[in-house]
Protein backbone atom coordinates (compact mmCIF):
# COMPACT_ATOMS: atom_id res chain seq x y z
CA UNK A 1 0.00 0.00 0.00
CA UNK A 2 1.17 3.28 -0.70
CA UNK A 3 0.76 6.17 0.99
CA UNK A 4 1.61 9.67 0.63
CA UNK A 5 3.71 11.09 3.76
CA UNK A 6 3.82 14.52 4.69
CA UNK A 7 7.10 15.00 6.76
CA UNK A 8 6.71 18.84 8.13
CA UNK A 9 10.31 20.39 8.15
CA UNK A 10 10.82 19.78 11.96
CA UNK A 11 11.32 16.08 11.09
CA UNK A 12 13.64 17.35 8.74
CA UNK A 13 15.70 19.44 11.10
CA UNK A 14 15.88 18.66 14.71
CA UNK A 15 13.73 15.78 14.48
CA UNK A 16 15.23 13.55 11.98
CA UNK A 17 15.33 10.45 14.13
CA UNK A 18 11.09 10.83 13.97
CA UNK A 19 11.53 10.83 10.20
CA UNK A 20 14.26 8.08 9.91
CA UNK A 21 12.78 5.91 12.54
CA UNK A 22 9.74 6.36 10.57
CA UNK A 23 10.79 5.38 7.33
CA UNK A 24 12.25 2.37 8.54
CA UNK A 25 9.71 1.00 10.83
CA UNK A 26 6.95 1.80 8.26
CA UNK A 27 9.23 0.19 6.23
CA UNK A 28 9.26 -3.28 8.24
CA UNK A 29 5.38 -3.56 8.39
CA UNK A 30 4.76 -3.06 4.29
CA UNK A 31 3.80 0.29 4.61
CA UNK A 32 5.03 2.22 1.92
CA UNK A 33 5.09 5.86 2.78
CA UNK A 34 6.01 8.28 -0.14
CA UNK A 35 6.91 11.66 0.60
CA UNK A 36 5.11 14.54 -1.06
CA UNK A 37 7.87 15.30 -4.29
CA UNK A 38 6.49 19.15 -3.06
CA UNK A 39 5.61 20.68 0.03
CA UNK A 40 5.70 23.68 1.90
CA UNK A 41 4.95 24.28 5.48
CA UNK A 42 1.92 22.82 7.19
CA UNK A 43 0.78 26.44 8.44
CA UNK A 44 1.06 25.74 11.63
CA UNK A 45 -1.71 26.49 13.91
CA UNK A 46 -1.70 30.16 13.44
CA UNK A 47 -3.38 28.77 9.45
CA UNK A 48 -6.56 28.12 11.65
CA UNK A 49 -7.45 31.70 12.69
CA UNK A 50 -11.56 31.75 11.74
CA UNK A 51 -11.29 35.19 9.94
CA UNK A 52 -7.64 34.24 7.56
CA UNK A 53 -7.87 33.15 4.29
CA UNK A 54 -4.19 33.28 3.60
CA UNK A 55 -3.46 31.38 6.30
CA UNK A 56 -5.18 28.33 4.69
CA UNK A 57 -3.40 28.56 1.70
CA UNK A 58 -0.14 26.85 3.23
CA UNK A 59 -2.05 23.83 4.71
CA UNK A 60 -4.43 22.93 1.39
CA UNK A 61 -1.52 23.28 -0.68
CA UNK A 62 -0.18 20.47 0.71
CA UNK A 63 -3.52 18.41 0.48
CA UNK A 64 -3.41 19.68 -3.61
CA UNK A 65 -0.04 18.19 -3.53
CA UNK A 66 -1.35 14.74 -2.10
CA UNK A 67 -4.12 15.08 -4.86
CA UNK A 68 -1.59 15.23 -7.32
CA UNK A 69 0.27 12.74 -6.45
CA UNK A 70 -2.89 10.27 -6.72
CA UNK A 71 -3.49 11.79 -10.10
CA UNK A 72 0.26 10.60 -11.05
CA UNK A 73 0.23 7.52 -9.68
CA UNK A 74 2.65 7.89 -6.84
CA UNK A 75 -0.05 6.78 -4.23
CA UNK A 76 -2.94 4.85 -3.84
CA UNK A 77 -5.46 6.44 -2.47
CA UNK A 78 -6.29 10.43 -1.64
CA UNK A 79 -4.41 9.74 1.57
CA UNK A 80 -1.65 11.42 3.53
CA UNK A 81 0.09 10.48 6.92
CA UNK A 82 1.49 13.17 9.18
CA UNK A 83 4.02 12.32 12.11
CA UNK A 84 4.27 16.08 13.64
CA UNK A 85 1.51 16.40 16.34
CA UNK A 86 1.17 19.82 14.66
CA UNK A 87 1.35 19.06 11.07
CA UNK A 88 -1.50 16.34 11.38
CA UNK A 89 -3.53 18.99 13.56
CA UNK A 90 -3.42 21.69 11.33
CA UNK A 91 -3.35 19.73 7.85
CA UNK A 92 -6.85 18.23 9.14
CA UNK A 93 -8.01 21.19 10.52
CA UNK A 94 -7.92 22.99 7.17
CA UNK A 95 -9.10 20.58 5.26
CA UNK A 96 -11.97 20.15 7.76
CA UNK A 97 -12.32 24.43 7.47
CA UNK A 98 -12.34 24.42 3.57
CA UNK A 99 -14.87 21.34 3.55
CA UNK A 100 -17.42 23.01 5.86
CA UNK A 101 -17.62 26.77 4.17
CA UNK A 102 -17.77 26.83 0.92
CA UNK A 103 -17.30 30.86 0.78
CA UNK A 104 -14.20 30.01 2.27
CA UNK A 105 -13.30 27.23 -0.12
CA UNK A 106 -13.93 29.42 -2.84
CA UNK A 107 -11.72 32.20 -1.80
CA UNK A 108 -8.97 29.61 -1.51
CA UNK A 109 -9.07 28.26 -4.91
CA UNK A 110 -9.01 31.97 -6.00
CA UNK A 111 -6.31 32.27 -4.61
CA UNK A 112 -4.54 29.59 -5.87
CA UNK A 113 -5.69 29.93 -9.57
CA UNK A 114 -2.18 29.66 -11.26
CA UNK A 115 -2.10 26.29 -9.25
CA UNK A 116 -3.03 23.72 -12.58
CA UNK A 117 -4.96 21.50 -10.66
CA UNK A 118 -8.05 22.54 -8.37
CA UNK A 119 -8.29 21.19 -4.40
CA UNK A 120 -11.16 18.81 -4.09
CA UNK A 121 -11.56 18.55 -0.69
CA UNK A 122 -11.32 15.15 -0.55
CA UNK A 123 -7.90 14.06 0.94
CA UNK A 124 -7.83 12.21 4.35
CA UNK A 125 -5.36 13.47 6.58
CA UNK A 126 -4.50 11.28 9.41
CA UNK A 127 -2.04 10.44 12.00
CA UNK A 128 0.78 7.28 11.63
CA UNK A 129 -0.93 5.97 14.63
CA UNK A 130 -4.46 5.89 12.68
CA UNK A 131 -2.75 4.03 10.17
CA UNK A 132 -1.53 1.39 12.01
CA UNK A 133 -4.37 1.33 14.72
CA UNK A 134 -6.75 0.32 11.15
CA UNK A 135 -4.05 -2.05 10.18
CA UNK A 136 -4.05 -4.03 13.04
CA UNK A 137 -2.16 -4.18 16.66
CA UNK A 138 -1.69 -7.97 15.88
CA UNK A 139 0.13 -6.91 12.59
CA UNK A 140 2.43 -4.87 14.44
CA UNK A 141 3.29 -7.71 16.99
CA UNK A 142 3.71 -9.78 14.58
CA UNK A 143 6.76 -7.78 13.14
CA UNK A 144 8.72 -7.46 16.77
CA UNK A 145 11.44 -9.63 16.76
CA UNK A 146 12.92 -7.78 20.40
CA UNK A 147 10.16 -7.26 22.56
CA UNK A 148 10.76 -3.89 24.71
CA UNK A 149 9.90 -6.59 27.82
CA UNK A 150 10.84 -4.71 31.40
CA UNK A 151 11.20 -1.42 29.85
CA UNK A 152 8.89 0.72 31.29
CA UNK A 153 7.39 3.33 28.62
CA UNK A 154 5.23 6.19 29.67
CA UNK A 155 3.48 7.82 26.32
CA UNK A 156 2.88 11.36 26.48
CA UNK A 157 0.13 12.83 24.30
CA UNK A 158 0.81 16.50 24.80
CA UNK A 159 -2.36 18.72 23.17
CA UNK A 160 -2.15 18.83 19.04
CA UNK A 161 -3.21 15.12 18.81
CA UNK A 162 -5.95 14.97 21.06
CA UNK A 163 -7.52 17.99 20.73
CA UNK A 164 -10.18 19.68 19.32
CA UNK A 165 -12.81 17.03 19.45
CA UNK A 166 -13.38 15.55 15.62
CA UNK A 167 -9.66 15.89 14.95
CA UNK A 168 -7.85 14.28 18.25
CA UNK A 169 -7.55 10.14 17.40
CA UNK A 170 -8.29 9.33 20.64
CA UNK A 171 -10.17 10.35 23.68
CA UNK A 172 -8.88 14.05 24.61
CA UNK A 173 -9.30 12.86 28.64
CA UNK A 174 -7.63 9.07 28.58
CA UNK A 175 -6.30 8.36 25.72
CA UNK A 176 -4.83 5.18 25.11
CA UNK A 177 -3.99 4.79 21.61
CA UNK A 178 -0.03 5.28 22.21
CA UNK A 179 -0.41 2.47 25.33
CA UNK A 180 -2.15 -0.42 22.69
CA UNK A 181 1.07 0.25 20.33
CA UNK A 182 3.67 -0.07 23.24
CA UNK A 183 1.91 -2.95 24.03
CA UNK A 184 2.57 -4.88 20.91
CA UNK A 185 5.83 -4.25 21.06
CA UNK A 186 5.66 -5.88 24.62
CA UNK A 187 6.76 -3.18 26.76
CA UNK A 188 5.81 -2.42 29.91
CA UNK A 189 3.21 0.39 30.21
CA UNK A 190 3.33 3.34 32.93
CA UNK A 191 -0.13 5.45 32.82
CA UNK A 192 0.11 8.31 34.30
CA UNK A 193 -2.04 11.58 35.06
CA UNK A 194 -0.04 14.19 33.23
CA UNK A 195 0.05 12.32 30.17
CA UNK A 196 -2.44 14.83 28.01
CA UNK A 197 -0.99 17.99 30.15
CA UNK A 198 0.49 21.39 28.01
CA UNK A 199 4.25 21.10 27.75
CA UNK A 200 4.59 24.42 27.05
CA UNK A 201 4.74 24.50 23.55
CA UNK A 202 6.13 27.86 21.57
CA UNK A 203 6.77 29.71 25.54
CA UNK A 204 10.32 27.51 24.82
CA UNK A 205 11.20 30.42 22.57
CA UNK A 206 10.80 33.44 25.23
CA UNK A 207 10.19 32.15 28.37
CA UNK A 208 11.90 28.99 29.27
CA UNK A 209 10.97 28.86 32.70
CA UNK A 210 7.47 27.96 31.70
CA UNK A 211 7.99 25.03 30.10
CA UNK A 212 10.94 24.43 32.77
CA UNK A 213 7.90 24.57 35.11
CA UNK A 214 5.82 22.23 33.24
CA UNK A 215 8.23 19.61 31.97
CA UNK A 216 9.18 19.28 35.77
CA UNK A 217 5.78 18.16 36.44
CA UNK A 218 5.18 16.53 33.61
CA UNK A 219 8.30 14.20 33.77
CA UNK A 220 8.53 14.12 38.04
CA UNK A 221 5.10 12.35 37.80
CA UNK A 222 6.06 10.07 35.12
CA UNK A 223 9.42 8.72 36.78
CA UNK A 224 6.91 8.76 40.17
CA UNK A 225 4.91 6.39 38.00
CA UNK A 226 7.77 4.67 37.62
CA UNK A 227 8.88 5.30 34.09
CA UNK A 228 12.18 4.53 32.83
CA UNK A 229 11.77 6.56 29.19
CA UNK A 230 8.97 8.49 27.58
CA UNK A 231 7.43 7.91 24.31
CA UNK A 232 5.88 10.97 22.07
CA UNK A 233 4.52 11.57 18.95
CA UNK A 234 5.16 15.61 18.82
CA UNK A 235 8.50 17.05 17.97
CA UNK A 236 7.73 20.11 19.82
CA UNK A 237 6.73 17.68 23.21
CA UNK A 238 10.29 15.94 22.85
CA UNK A 239 11.94 19.18 22.47
CA UNK A 240 10.25 20.78 25.36
CA UNK A 241 10.31 17.72 27.50
CA UNK A 242 14.01 16.62 26.10
CA UNK A 243 16.47 19.30 25.19
CA UNK A 244 14.62 21.86 27.83
CA UNK A 245 16.03 19.66 30.77
CA UNK A 246 19.19 21.71 31.06
CA UNK A 247 16.74 24.17 32.14
CA UNK A 248 14.72 21.70 34.34
CA UNK A 249 17.90 21.03 36.36
CA UNK A 250 19.01 24.79 36.41
CA UNK A 251 15.42 25.32 38.40
CA UNK A 252 15.02 22.58 40.36
CA UNK A 253 18.84 20.77 41.16
CA UNK A 254 17.17 17.49 42.67
CA UNK A 255 15.36 16.68 38.90
CA UNK A 256 16.75 13.61 37.89
CA UNK A 257 17.73 13.22 33.55
CA UNK A 258 15.00 10.74 31.87
CA UNK A 259 15.34 10.00 28.17
CA UNK A 260 12.38 11.18 25.83
CA UNK A 261 11.97 9.10 22.29
CA UNK A 262 9.42 8.81 19.27
CA UNK A 263 7.37 6.11 19.12
CA UNK A 264 8.94 5.33 15.88
CA UNK A 265 12.07 4.60 17.60
CA UNK A 266 10.54 2.52 19.85
CA UNK A 267 8.70 0.57 16.45
CA UNK A 268 12.17 0.28 15.16
CA UNK A 269 13.85 -0.49 18.67
CA UNK A 270 11.33 -3.54 18.38
CA UNK A 271 11.46 -4.63 14.84
CA UNK A 272 15.22 -5.72 15.30
CA UNK A 273 16.41 -2.33 13.22
CA UNK A 274 20.53 -1.10 13.05
CA UNK A 275 21.59 1.71 15.24
CA UNK A 276 21.28 3.91 12.04
CA UNK A 277 17.26 3.46 11.76
CA UNK A 278 16.41 3.65 15.35
CA UNK A 279 18.20 7.01 15.18
CA UNK A 280 18.68 7.06 18.85
CA UNK A 281 21.83 8.51 18.98
CA UNK A 282 20.16 11.89 18.07
CA UNK A 283 17.63 12.26 21.17
CA UNK A 284 18.69 14.52 24.05
CA UNK A 285 19.55 13.03 26.95
CA UNK A 286 20.77 10.24 25.50
CA UNK A 287 18.16 6.71 25.84
CA UNK A 288 20.79 4.26 25.22
CA UNK A 289 22.31 3.69 28.24
CA UNK A 290 18.77 3.17 30.07
CA UNK A 291 17.93 0.90 26.66
CA UNK A 292 21.22 -0.66 27.49
CA UNK A 293 20.20 -1.30 31.29
CA UNK A 294 16.89 -2.62 30.62
CA UNK A 295 17.92 -4.92 27.97
CA UNK A 296 16.32 -3.58 24.66
CA UNK A 297 19.87 -2.62 23.28
CA UNK B 1 7.69 38.61 -36.71
CA UNK B 2 4.64 39.77 -37.14
CA UNK B 3 3.51 42.97 -39.38
CA UNK B 4 5.47 45.85 -38.33
CA UNK B 5 3.15 48.37 -39.41
CA UNK B 6 0.47 46.78 -36.76
CA UNK B 7 0.62 49.26 -33.41
CA UNK B 8 -0.88 49.12 -30.29
CA UNK B 9 -1.18 51.22 -27.42
CA UNK B 10 0.00 51.00 -24.01
CA UNK B 11 -0.20 53.22 -20.84
CA UNK B 12 3.36 54.19 -19.95
CA UNK B 13 3.56 55.47 -16.27
CA UNK B 14 0.07 56.51 -17.23
CA UNK B 15 1.30 58.08 -20.21
CA UNK B 16 -0.97 57.18 -23.22
CA UNK B 17 1.15 55.63 -26.51
CA UNK B 18 1.12 54.29 -29.97
CA UNK B 19 3.52 51.75 -30.45
CA UNK B 20 4.39 48.90 -32.74
CA UNK B 21 3.43 45.98 -32.16
CA UNK B 22 6.34 43.54 -31.87
CA UNK B 23 8.53 45.84 -29.55
CA UNK B 24 9.63 44.63 -26.24
CA UNK B 25 8.40 46.96 -23.50
CA UNK B 26 11.88 48.31 -23.09
CA UNK B 27 12.18 48.99 -26.99
CA UNK B 28 8.11 50.13 -27.14
CA UNK B 29 9.66 52.50 -24.20
CA UNK B 30 12.41 53.91 -26.14
CA UNK B 31 10.56 54.38 -29.74
CA UNK B 32 7.80 56.71 -27.56
CA UNK B 33 10.95 58.74 -26.63
CA UNK B 34 11.86 57.27 -22.79
CA UNK B 35 15.43 57.41 -22.18
CA UNK B 36 16.80 54.61 -19.33
CA UNK B 37 18.84 55.88 -17.37
CA UNK B 38 18.30 53.00 -14.36
CA UNK B 39 16.08 49.44 -14.87
CA UNK B 40 18.01 48.50 -17.93
CA UNK B 41 20.84 46.30 -18.39
CA UNK B 42 21.95 43.62 -20.70
CA UNK B 43 18.89 43.71 -22.74
CA UNK B 44 19.03 40.31 -23.08
CA UNK B 45 17.09 38.76 -20.08
CA UNK B 46 19.96 37.51 -17.89
CA UNK B 47 20.95 40.76 -15.76
CA UNK B 48 17.42 41.19 -13.48
CA UNK B 49 17.51 45.29 -14.70
CA UNK B 50 14.60 45.84 -16.01
CA UNK B 51 11.51 44.52 -13.60
CA UNK B 52 7.97 45.99 -15.17
CA UNK B 53 5.05 45.52 -13.76
CA UNK B 54 1.83 45.92 -15.82
CA UNK B 55 -2.06 45.37 -15.84
CA UNK B 56 -4.28 44.59 -18.84
CA UNK B 57 -7.18 46.37 -19.42
CA UNK B 58 -10.10 44.56 -17.61
CA UNK B 59 -8.17 42.74 -15.48
CA UNK B 60 -7.68 42.41 -11.96
CA UNK B 61 -4.49 40.93 -12.02
CA UNK B 62 -0.81 42.88 -11.28
CA UNK B 63 1.74 40.70 -13.43
CA UNK B 64 5.29 41.20 -13.87
CA UNK B 65 7.87 40.82 -16.31
CA UNK B 66 11.60 41.87 -17.39
CA UNK B 67 11.24 44.79 -20.07
CA UNK B 68 13.90 43.70 -22.63
CA UNK B 69 11.81 40.22 -22.95
CA UNK B 70 8.48 41.18 -22.95
CA UNK B 71 6.31 42.04 -25.75
CA UNK B 72 3.78 44.56 -25.69
CA UNK B 73 0.44 43.97 -26.02
CA UNK B 74 -2.84 46.43 -26.69
CA UNK B 75 -3.92 48.26 -23.59
CA UNK B 76 -0.55 47.22 -21.71
CA UNK B 77 -0.76 49.90 -18.54
CA UNK B 78 3.19 49.83 -17.59
CA UNK B 79 5.04 50.92 -14.80
CA UNK B 80 9.06 50.23 -14.29
CA UNK B 81 10.14 49.14 -11.09
CA UNK B 82 13.76 50.66 -11.55
CA UNK B 83 15.47 49.29 -8.38
CA UNK B 84 13.82 47.40 -5.08
CA UNK B 85 15.72 48.42 -2.16
CA UNK B 86 16.81 45.72 0.07
CA UNK B 87 18.60 44.83 3.20
CA UNK B 88 21.94 42.85 2.06
CA UNK B 89 23.21 41.04 5.16
CA UNK B 90 26.85 39.88 5.00
CA UNK B 91 28.39 36.82 5.70
CA UNK B 92 31.65 34.70 5.62
CA UNK B 93 30.86 31.96 3.58
CA UNK B 94 34.02 29.86 5.19
CA UNK B 95 32.16 30.31 8.48
CA UNK B 96 28.41 29.52 7.80
CA UNK B 97 26.79 25.41 8.10
CA UNK B 98 24.70 23.93 4.85
CA UNK B 99 21.67 23.92 7.27
CA UNK B 100 18.10 25.24 7.83
CA UNK B 101 19.75 27.94 10.81
CA UNK B 102 21.81 29.26 8.43
CA UNK B 103 19.07 31.10 6.55
CA UNK B 104 16.84 31.64 10.03
CA UNK B 105 19.99 33.47 11.30
CA UNK B 106 20.62 35.84 7.86
CA UNK B 107 17.34 36.08 6.92
CA UNK B 108 14.85 35.16 9.93
CA UNK B 109 12.28 36.51 8.04
CA UNK B 110 11.65 33.65 6.22
CA UNK B 111 9.90 31.59 8.91
CA UNK B 112 6.94 33.97 7.98
CA UNK B 113 6.32 32.07 5.34
CA UNK B 114 2.63 31.61 4.44
CA UNK B 115 3.01 29.90 1.08
CA UNK B 116 0.63 32.02 -0.41
CA UNK B 117 2.92 31.67 -3.97
CA UNK B 118 2.70 34.74 -4.71
CA UNK B 119 6.41 35.07 -5.15
CA UNK B 120 5.66 32.23 -7.79
CA UNK B 121 3.38 33.83 -10.09
CA UNK B 122 5.41 37.35 -9.98
CA UNK B 123 8.27 35.44 -10.87
CA UNK B 124 9.35 36.62 -14.66
CA UNK B 125 11.68 33.40 -15.26
CA UNK B 126 8.65 30.58 -13.84
CA UNK B 127 10.06 29.83 -11.33
CA UNK B 128 9.11 27.92 -8.07
CA UNK B 129 10.00 30.75 -5.52
CA UNK B 130 7.56 29.92 -2.68
CA UNK B 131 9.09 25.87 -3.01
CA UNK B 132 13.08 26.77 -2.76
CA UNK B 133 11.88 29.36 -0.07
CA UNK B 134 10.17 26.52 1.84
CA UNK B 135 12.99 24.55 0.44
CA UNK B 136 15.60 26.23 2.19
CA UNK B 137 13.32 26.11 5.90
CA UNK B 138 13.63 22.93 6.04
CA UNK B 139 17.20 22.80 5.27
CA UNK B 140 16.67 21.22 1.82
CA UNK B 141 19.79 23.28 0.42
CA UNK B 142 19.97 21.06 -2.90
CA UNK B 143 16.44 21.91 -3.76
CA UNK B 144 16.38 25.18 -2.76
CA UNK B 145 19.69 25.69 -5.07
CA UNK B 146 18.50 24.09 -7.97
CA UNK B 147 15.23 25.54 -7.73
CA UNK B 148 16.15 29.10 -7.84
CA UNK B 149 19.20 28.68 -10.25
CA UNK B 150 17.49 30.64 -12.96
CA UNK B 151 17.02 33.73 -10.43
CA UNK B 152 18.36 36.80 -11.91
CA UNK B 153 17.39 38.77 -8.42
CA UNK B 154 15.13 41.49 -10.34
CA UNK B 155 13.18 41.93 -6.96
CA UNK B 156 9.90 41.53 -8.18
CA UNK B 157 9.31 38.63 -5.61
CA UNK B 158 10.36 40.82 -3.02
CA UNK B 159 7.74 43.49 -4.20
CA UNK B 160 4.97 41.45 -3.86
CA UNK B 161 5.84 39.25 -0.75
CA UNK B 162 3.33 39.57 1.67
CA UNK B 163 6.15 38.25 4.71
CA UNK B 164 8.64 40.55 3.15
CA UNK B 165 10.84 37.78 2.86
CA UNK B 166 13.01 39.01 -0.02
CA UNK B 167 13.11 35.22 -1.37
CA UNK B 168 16.28 35.81 -4.42
CA UNK B 169 18.32 36.59 -1.36
CA UNK B 170 17.65 33.26 0.15
CA UNK B 171 18.35 31.31 -3.05
CA UNK B 172 21.50 33.34 -3.56
CA UNK B 173 22.74 32.02 0.00
CA UNK B 174 21.21 28.72 -0.78
CA UNK B 175 23.21 27.97 -4.17
CA UNK B 176 26.35 29.45 -2.42
CA UNK B 177 26.18 26.79 0.13
CA UNK B 178 25.23 23.96 -2.04
CA UNK B 179 28.35 24.94 -4.35
CA UNK B 180 31.04 25.60 -1.10
CA UNK B 181 29.24 22.47 1.37
CA UNK B 182 27.51 20.16 -0.97
CA UNK B 183 28.85 19.87 -4.13
CA UNK B 184 32.17 21.23 -3.48
CA UNK B 185 34.66 22.58 -5.39
CA UNK B 186 34.60 20.28 -8.66
CA UNK B 187 37.72 18.29 -9.56
CA UNK B 188 38.26 20.06 -13.13
CA UNK B 189 38.53 23.70 -11.14
CA UNK B 190 41.02 22.43 -8.61
CA UNK B 191 43.17 20.81 -11.33
CA UNK B 192 43.20 23.97 -13.57
CA UNK B 193 44.13 25.73 -10.21
CA UNK B 194 46.85 23.26 -9.79
CA UNK B 195 48.20 24.27 -13.26
CA UNK B 196 47.76 28.21 -12.82
CA UNK B 197 49.63 27.98 -9.87
CA UNK B 198 52.76 25.52 -11.31
CA UNK B 199 52.71 28.04 -14.17
CA UNK B 200 51.29 26.14 -17.20
CA UNK B 201 49.69 29.17 -18.68
CA UNK B 202 52.63 31.75 -17.81
CA UNK B 203 54.49 31.71 -21.32
CA UNK B 204 51.32 32.11 -23.17
CA UNK B 205 50.37 34.75 -21.31
CA UNK B 206 53.60 36.56 -21.74
CA UNK B 207 53.02 35.85 -25.48
CA UNK B 208 49.51 37.72 -25.69
CA UNK B 209 50.89 40.47 -23.53
CA UNK B 210 53.13 41.58 -26.53
CA UNK B 211 50.60 41.02 -29.13
CA UNK B 212 48.81 43.90 -30.82
CA UNK B 213 45.22 44.06 -30.61
CA UNK B 214 44.68 43.07 -34.04
CA UNK B 215 46.43 39.80 -33.27
CA UNK B 216 44.67 39.39 -30.22
CA UNK B 217 40.91 39.85 -31.77
CA UNK B 218 42.12 37.17 -34.68
CA UNK B 219 43.52 35.04 -31.84
CA UNK B 220 40.39 35.67 -29.85
CA UNK B 221 37.65 35.60 -32.67
CA UNK B 222 39.04 32.19 -33.73
CA UNK B 223 39.99 30.48 -30.15
CA UNK B 224 38.57 26.72 -29.88
CA UNK B 225 35.40 26.27 -27.70
CA UNK B 226 35.63 22.83 -25.49
CA UNK B 227 31.94 22.74 -24.54
CA UNK B 228 30.90 19.34 -22.61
Amino acid sequence: MKIAYYPGCTLKTTAKEFDISTKASTKALGIDLVELPRWNCCGTVHALAKDDVMHHLAPLRNLLRVEEMKQEGLVDEKRVVALCAMCYNTLKRSNQAFNADPDKAGKVRESMDNEANVYSGQVEVEHLLETLRTQGWDKVQARVTKPLKGLKVAPYYGCLLLRPRGIGIDNADNPTIMEDLLHALGADVIDFSYKQKCCGSYHTVYMKEVVADLSNRILTQAQAAGADIVATACPLCEYNLGNRQTEVVKKYPHFNSIPIVYFTQLMALAFGLSEDETALGMNKPDPRPILKEKGPI
Amino acid sequence: MSDSNHMVTIYMMGKKQRVPADLTIMKAMEYAGHQFRRGAGCRGGFCGACATVYRKKGSYKLQGALACQKIVEDGMIIAQIPFSPQEKVTYKINDLKAEANTFLEYYPEIARCLACNTCTKACPQDIMVMDYVQAALRGDITQAAKLSFDCLGCGLCAMRCPAEIVPYNIGQLARRLESKYIEGPTEHVLKRCQEVKEGKFDADIEEMKKMDKATLSKKYNTREMKIK
